[in-house]
């Protein structure tokens, strides 16, 4: 028998797509039967508790949360996200709804042993509830008291051997597409290197330091399927340098109707025969695919590697085989100064294993120090960028400046010049001007 | 409810304390075909809606089973994810970017078995625990927070607006119909946590009131200038007032310059603004993060408030239904709904998508502003 009365939430449970009310009501009932005889370390009827706020919200159209939340680890500035009910008498058992970012391996694929353990641990300790997974990539674990705290991350830790994510104005969980696991498309090992900054810089995802939040993603090429180029305060996008792999053959297979376009993704309807000259050559945002006598060539010099043709043909057309990044910087939502996407700072970089990724290593602290000693509080870098010019980013990461750099030139003429880069230098006497030109 | 201990000391709190261990190296997780041809695939091919087949150098094959999920989900449900998991496919498993399921097996007659076995699973409530889907040119799984379920500054919910949208637009998740992919996504206040700002559809939660003023309290809770700092507009200005003959410190909020982003409540618990009848949504399209054919792009606002109709908010389901039919009658193969709107030309959108213009849709802020105006002879009748 349910704690509350959902009369709103009862009808998000018809309708075909998961219903998240049936699925937070079986572990409400899953927790009142205890079958296995937990002995639960928060409010076992926590879930239910859930349901009766969530409820009162959809009655008044107000959230029913309190302000803000500082809970957390010792060791550790972030992390845990604390939540207080504002109706606790009513509600219990989400008097205290604190929820821990736990550290997510890259790509998200996992074992059932792994996941069953993390679940042993959150039954015990927890709501039983989770995200899987928040936007940035964490797992969340969705509901605590903040005794628990402390029990929790010593069990992830000692018996998981796992860490938590990050939260605050610090680098936060660093996340990847699945690139090489299961992607031909994928450029470089965007886990591998999602992996390695992640272990290299725990100390500035634990403790923040910075002026406010930083995140990095990683997609291993420009589908951008982790959209690290609109998420990301730092983005590194898989591309290549060299030509595009034809197999004529398959061309020819397409263009014959055996292999389905975009690897069937519009087999849903019916789109007429594949129209390799509508479909591929014409749709090319530079105009570098022909299709003349049955023979496609691309104009790799004037490819700007989109990813179109090879998303339509994959059996046919690949990347090249010089693949590296490149890095984008400043990505944010609205807040302050409108959205940015990232800004390509760095055209192409080696993603180098085997030093390390010193290159892509070199740049992430050249852009760090300029930050954190220019960047104002509460300023993401993409702010920084706006206040004091892309060019002083570029000169702060060591890379030269490109005219790639820009969608365009500027069309204002308020051009900054140094000092020194103008004869004789900015020190004038006006005596002397007026020799020249009486008053 | 008897305390267990999991060793940790609170007498001790630095002692046997292991820190900046970070995740676990994802190739402890990678089942022994992804792990045996990792870098070496070649091409990929979408059997049918939700199932993937990826062939490598080697000649191996993976077949990938994709399922939506709710993204909220219980220890039960995992545990039931990792069950199928271990029946099919070895005790392996991923999760999406779009936080769906992927189940992966090596053989295509199973991969269209373990399909159907899980689009037999159903709650209680009859809905689908795991239906297959959100490959190819469809709407996949809709990006989104925590709504009332969990934070301090939303202006609707999450996943009961989620729940509602993919309710009504399920069959272009189980299709491929669509002229290129649809991604919805959803955010529950202007903070856009996730990828309102750049997804072809995109529901976001928005106040239209001022915040109210807790000034007995505020200068306690609250660093002024930082509540100041917060504010987009310049609307907010330190002050002092007088209540009950007492002088308090505390801030003054110009209402004509307010426009309601809630920013200086999260930085100031003395300004709560949150209100039933002047919360609601705003929809946003256009948006896109790829680099195919067209540049990334930010979705544009085409309705600047729907009110929260709990619990299924039909106004907003209607509108979201009636974008996705024009688009997908009206754009070409492969066209983004973004790059089909801009081709058609806005104010074409407008009339296609029976949507109201008014000027709320016209920016204001600040200098880029006048880029979005119309500096050409160039329109539609």
């Amino acid at each position: 028998m349910a704690k509350h009365k959902t009369p709103m939430l009862d009808q998000l449970e018809s309708g075909p797509w998961p219903s998240f009310v049936s699925d937070v009501k079986q572990e409400a009932e899953t927790r009142a039967k205890n079958e296995k005889g937990i002995e639960y370390q928060v409010p076992a009827d926590c879930p239910d508790d859930l349901l009766g706020v969530l409820e009162l919200s959809y009655n008044d159209g107000e959230t029913h949360w309190k302000h803000g939340g500082i809970v957390g680890v010792f060791g550790y500035g972030g992390g845990v996200i604390g939540r207080y009910c504002d109706q606790p008498e009513q509600f219990p058992g989400v008097a205290h709804f604190h929820t821990i970012r736990v550290a997510q391996p890259a790509g998200k694929f996992y074992t059932t042993k792994f996941l069953r353990d993390l679940c042993d641990i959150w039954e015990l300790r927890g709501s039983g509830l989770t995200n899987m997974h928040g936007a940035t990539g964490d797992i969340v674990l969705l509901g605590t008291q903040t005794p628990q705290l402390e029990e929790i991350f010593f069990e992830l830790t000692h018996n998981m051997n796992n860490d938590l994510g990050g939260s605050g104005s610090n680098l936060r969980t660093p996340a990847a597409c699945m690139g090489m696991s299961r992607c031909e498309y994928a450029c470089y090992d965007s886990q591998e290197l999602c992996y390695n900054l992640t272990q290299e810089y725990q100390d500035e995802l634990h403790r923040p330091a910075f002026p406010y939040k930083f995140k990095f993603k990683f997609d291993a090429c420009p589908n951008g399927c982790v959209a690290a180029i609109a998420r990301s305060d730092l983005s590194f996008l898989g591309t290549w340098r060299d030509n595009i792999r034809v197999d004529q053959e398959a061309v020819a297979a397409y263009v014959g109707g055996e292999i389905a376009p975009n690897a069937g993704a519009h087999a849903g309807r019916d789109w007429g025969k594949f129209d390799i000259v509508k479909e591929v050559v014409n749709l090319c945002p530079s105009g570098a695919i022909t299709f003349e006598g049955g023979k496609l060539a691309i104009d790799n010099k004037e490819c700007v590697r989109c990813m179109h043709c090879i998303n339509t043909m994959p059996r046919a057309l690949r990347i090249g085989e010089d693949t590296g990044c490149s890095i984008l910087c400043g990505a944010k939502a609205p807040i302050l100064d409108g959205p940015q996407m990232g800004s390509l700072l760095v055209p192409f970089v080696e993603v180098n294993k085997d030093d390390d990724f010193q290159a892509i290593k070199d740049v992430v602290e050249g852009v760090w120090d300029w930050w954190m000693e220019e960047g104002k509080n509460r300023e993401r870098i993409g702010e920084t960028m706006k206040r004091l010019g892309f060019a002083a980013l570029a000169n702060a990461a060591g890379v030269p400046i490109d005219a790639r750099m820009v969608q365009e030139p500027r069309h204002n003429p308020y051009i900054f010049w140094k000092a020194d880069e103008v004869e004789g230098g900015w020190e004038r006497d006006i005596e002397d001007f007026r020799k020249r030109h009486q008053r | 409810m008897a305390f267990i201990s999991s060793g940790y000391n609170p007498e001790k709190p630095m002692e046997n304390r292991i820190s900046d261990i970070g995740p676990q190296h994802f190739t402890e997780f990678l089942q022994p075909v992804i792990k045996k041809n990792f870098g070496k695939w070649v091409y990929h091919e979408i059997l049918e809606p939700g199932v993937l087949k990826h062939v490598a150098e080697s000649g191996d094959a993976v077949y990938t089973v994709r399922c939506g999920t709710a993204r909220l989900m219980s220890v039960t449900h995992i545990r039931e994810i990792c069950d199928i998991a271990d029946q099919w496919c070895d005790g392996y498993l991923r999760f999406t970017t779009r936080n769906n399921i992927e189940f992966m097996v090596e053989d295509e007659g199973k991969a269209k078995d373990l399909k159907k076995f899980l689009n037999d699973q159903k709650f209680p409530g009859g809905s689908f625990k795991f239906p297959v889907g959100g490959t190819g040119a469809g709407v996949s799984n809709i990006v989104h927070t925590q709504g009332w379920v969990h934070c301090h500054t939303p202006a609707t919910d999450a996943s009961g607006t989620v729940k509602a949208t993919m309710d009504a637009v399920f069959d272009q998740f189980t299709d491929m119909k669509l002229p290129a992919p649809v991604r919805i996504s959803m955010a529950c206040c202007l903070n856009m946590c996730g990828a309102v700002h750049c997804s072809d559809i995109a529901i976001l939660g928005i106040h239209r009131k001022p915040p109210i003023i807790d000034h007995k309290y505020l200068d306690n809770l609250c660093e002024i200038p930082l509540a100041v700092a917060a504010c987009p507009t310049g609307a907010v200005r330190p002050s002092k007032v007088e209540v009950d003959g007492k002088d308090y410190k505390t801030v003054a909020i110009k209402e004509e310059r307010c426009m309601f982003c809630g920013n200086c409540y999260t930085m100031c618990p003395s300004l709560p603004l949150a209100d039933k009848e002047g919360d609601g949504i705003a929809l946003m399209v256009g948006g896109k993060v790829s680099n195919r054919i067209t540049k990334p792009a930010f979705s544009k606002v085409v309705v600047p408030f729907l009110p929260n109709n709990t619990p299924r908010w039909p106004e907003m389901t209607d509108v979201i239904k009636r974008i996705l039919t024009a688009y997908s009658e009206g754009a070409n193969k492969y066209e983004r709904l973004g790059d089909w709107a801009t081709r058609i030309g806005w104010e074409r959108f407008f009339e296609v998508c029976d949507l109201e213009f008014s000027e709320h849709l016209i920016d204001d802020f600040r200098d880029p502003a006048y880029y979005t105006w119309r500096q050409t002879t160039q329109f539609k009748w």
